[in-house]
């Protein structure tokens, strides 16, 4: 099983593949909106990415409890159980 | 008509022979090709493997996290405007965000986008499609994002009229000026179509010149407008802007005016979708309706920066075209085709070539033709083969576009007085 550590940095990744934000910013605190400036497009492509990368499903009706990278982890940890 | 005069004051390019318009024109008037063998794997599938990829890939200039956000189409639009809106000093110069326009084209729009996302389905299913795929490979994408960058909250135009696209959307930017519905345009066109698809389709309907690509012939040989060696045309890629203004906008702001705009002409053959009409009646028409609304002395036009892509029967019809328009004054003209070291850029083709015809005015000096190694004897136009100096004063060229489904357009520029 990945570690939350290991999940937030492979996260990390992806954000900063999508939205250019530095992956060392990509902390479990951080809302992907207001301190990110993930915006709703770019938040799909996480979760599409995501989904890929952890092999999860995450339904569109979650993605917008998802509001910290923190919820994104977790959500990703307990889909992976 | 108005009498608002439409100028223009600024240029921006990115093409396979030059990442901008400096370097772009001098490998024109050196005759340097941009045509290569291509690289990328699918090639091995395809009946034609050269083409001119840009000089510069747009990953060198363009954000990552932003041109990610572009097809390729749009990157090129991009890093054409941002040249051309710096070349013109528009940065900071308090032009209303509603007298600015653009008009900018591409004759086929995001197809990379629209292709490799349909590989996406097929592969991965409906899930992994981007949600940016539609934003990013419709047609209006690379003129709304020009838009979106320069706050640009006039009309925003993409014509489509395949490879006469970047020649109407500056007849369309003048349009927009002389109707006083704008003061400035970000006029042009791009084109991304290097892609297995539109490149076997083109092979397929035999507009694809199919040499040089199993043989040891020089891929840079292969586009040879009016050689009698021609079998079709070369497929490049890339974008073109200019910025086109009132001259009392230019002047108000004491802008660089690099040559007068006079009139655009546009009509259709209506005589196949993909042929041109073979007497190029329609071509005609067009030329001649540039030149009557510039009210241009036809005695006057000594250059032509043709549209000429290196197929048998298009060189063939718009040498007709100008000999019917511009009668016994067509032996002072000057006549070349860009399109032999650039390839043919589609919808971006009219626009590059605009520029190409600005900077003649300018430097008052055509490029040549490259590869006219002997001349079909059906034309008869004086066609340079290496750089020639243009006639001091008054003078005026044209640059020709046509595009499948009959579209035929023409420019009229005149030298900055």
């Amino acid at each position: 099983m990945a570690t939350t550590e290991e999940i937030r940095a492979d996260l990390a990744e992806i954000v900063n593949e999508v939205a250019g934000i530095d992956a060392d910013d990509v902390q479990l605190d951080k809302s992907f909106v207001d301190d990110l400036d993930v915006d709703s497009l770019s938040m799909v492509e996480v979760v599409v990415a995501a989904e890929e990368k952890f092999g999860v499903t995450i339904p569109d009706d979650e993605v917008k409890n998802l509001k910290t990278v923190g919820d994104a982890v977790a959500f990703i940890e307990r889909a992976q159980d | 008509m108005t009498s608002t005069r439409v100028v223009v004051t600024g240029l921006g390019a990115t093409s396979p022979v030059g990442g901008d318009v400096k370097t772009t024109w001098d490998a024109l008037l050196a005759g340097r090709s941009g045509i290569r063998h291509l690289d990328d794997e699918w090639v091995e599938q395809l009946p034609v493997k050269i083409g001119g990829r840009v000089a510069v890939d747009p990953s060198e200039v363009l954000e990552r996290v932003k041109a990610r956000r572009l097809d390729r189409a749009s990157q090129f639009a991009m890093v054409a405007a941002d040249q051309a809106w710096a070349d013109a000093g528009l940065e900071g110069s308090g032009l209303e965000p509603e007298r600015l326009s653009v008009s900018l084209a591409s004759g086929i729009g995001g197809v990379t986008t629209l292709l490799s996302n349909y590989d996406t389905l097929l592969e991965k299913g409906a899930r992994r499609v981007s949600p940016l795929a539609v934003p990013m490979l419709m047609p209006n994408a690379p003129a709304a994002n020009v838009s979106l960058k320069y706050g640009a909250r006039g009309a925003v135009h993409a014509p489509t009229s395949a490879c006469a696209s970047g020649n109407e959307a500056i007849a369309m930017a003048i349009d927009l000026i002389r109707l006083g519905r704008a003061d400035v345009v970000l006029a042009g066109g791009t084109e991304a179509a290097m892609h297995p698809l539109p490149m076997a389709a083109f092979a397929n309907m035999m507009a694809l010149s199919k040499t040089g690509t199993d043989d040891d012939r020089d891929p840079a040989s292969v586009s040879r407008p009016w050689d009698v060696a021609r079998d079709g045309f070369v497929l490049g890629e890339g974008g073109a802007v200019l910025v086109l203004e009132s001259e009392e906008s230019a002047n108000a702001r004491g802008a660089h005016i690099y040559a007068t705009v006079l009139g655009a002409g546009i009509s259709n053959d209506a005589h196949d979708i993909a042929q041109p009409d073979p007497e190029g009646r329609g071509g005609t028409r067009a030329i001649q309706m540039a030149l009557r609304e510039g009210d241009v002395d036809p005695a006057t036009v000594v250059h032509v920066n043709a549209h000429a892509t290196s197929t048998p029967k298009g060189d063939i019809a718009e040498g007709l075209m100008l000999h019917t328009v511009l009668g016994s004054h067509v032996d002072q003209c000057v006549v070349t085709s860009t399109k032999s070291m650039t390839g043919h850029l589609l919808g971006g083709a009219g626009a590059l070539e605009a520029v190409a015809t600005v900077m003649a005015l300018q430097d008052r000096t055509s490029p040549p033709t490259i590869n006219l190694d002997d001349k079909d004897p059906e034309v008869d136009l004086d066609i340079p083969t290496s750089a020639r100096t243009l006639p001091d004063g008054d003078i005026v060229a044209l640059n020709n576009s046509f595009g499948f489904g009959g579209a035929n357009v023409a420019v009229a520029f005149g030298s900055a007085s």
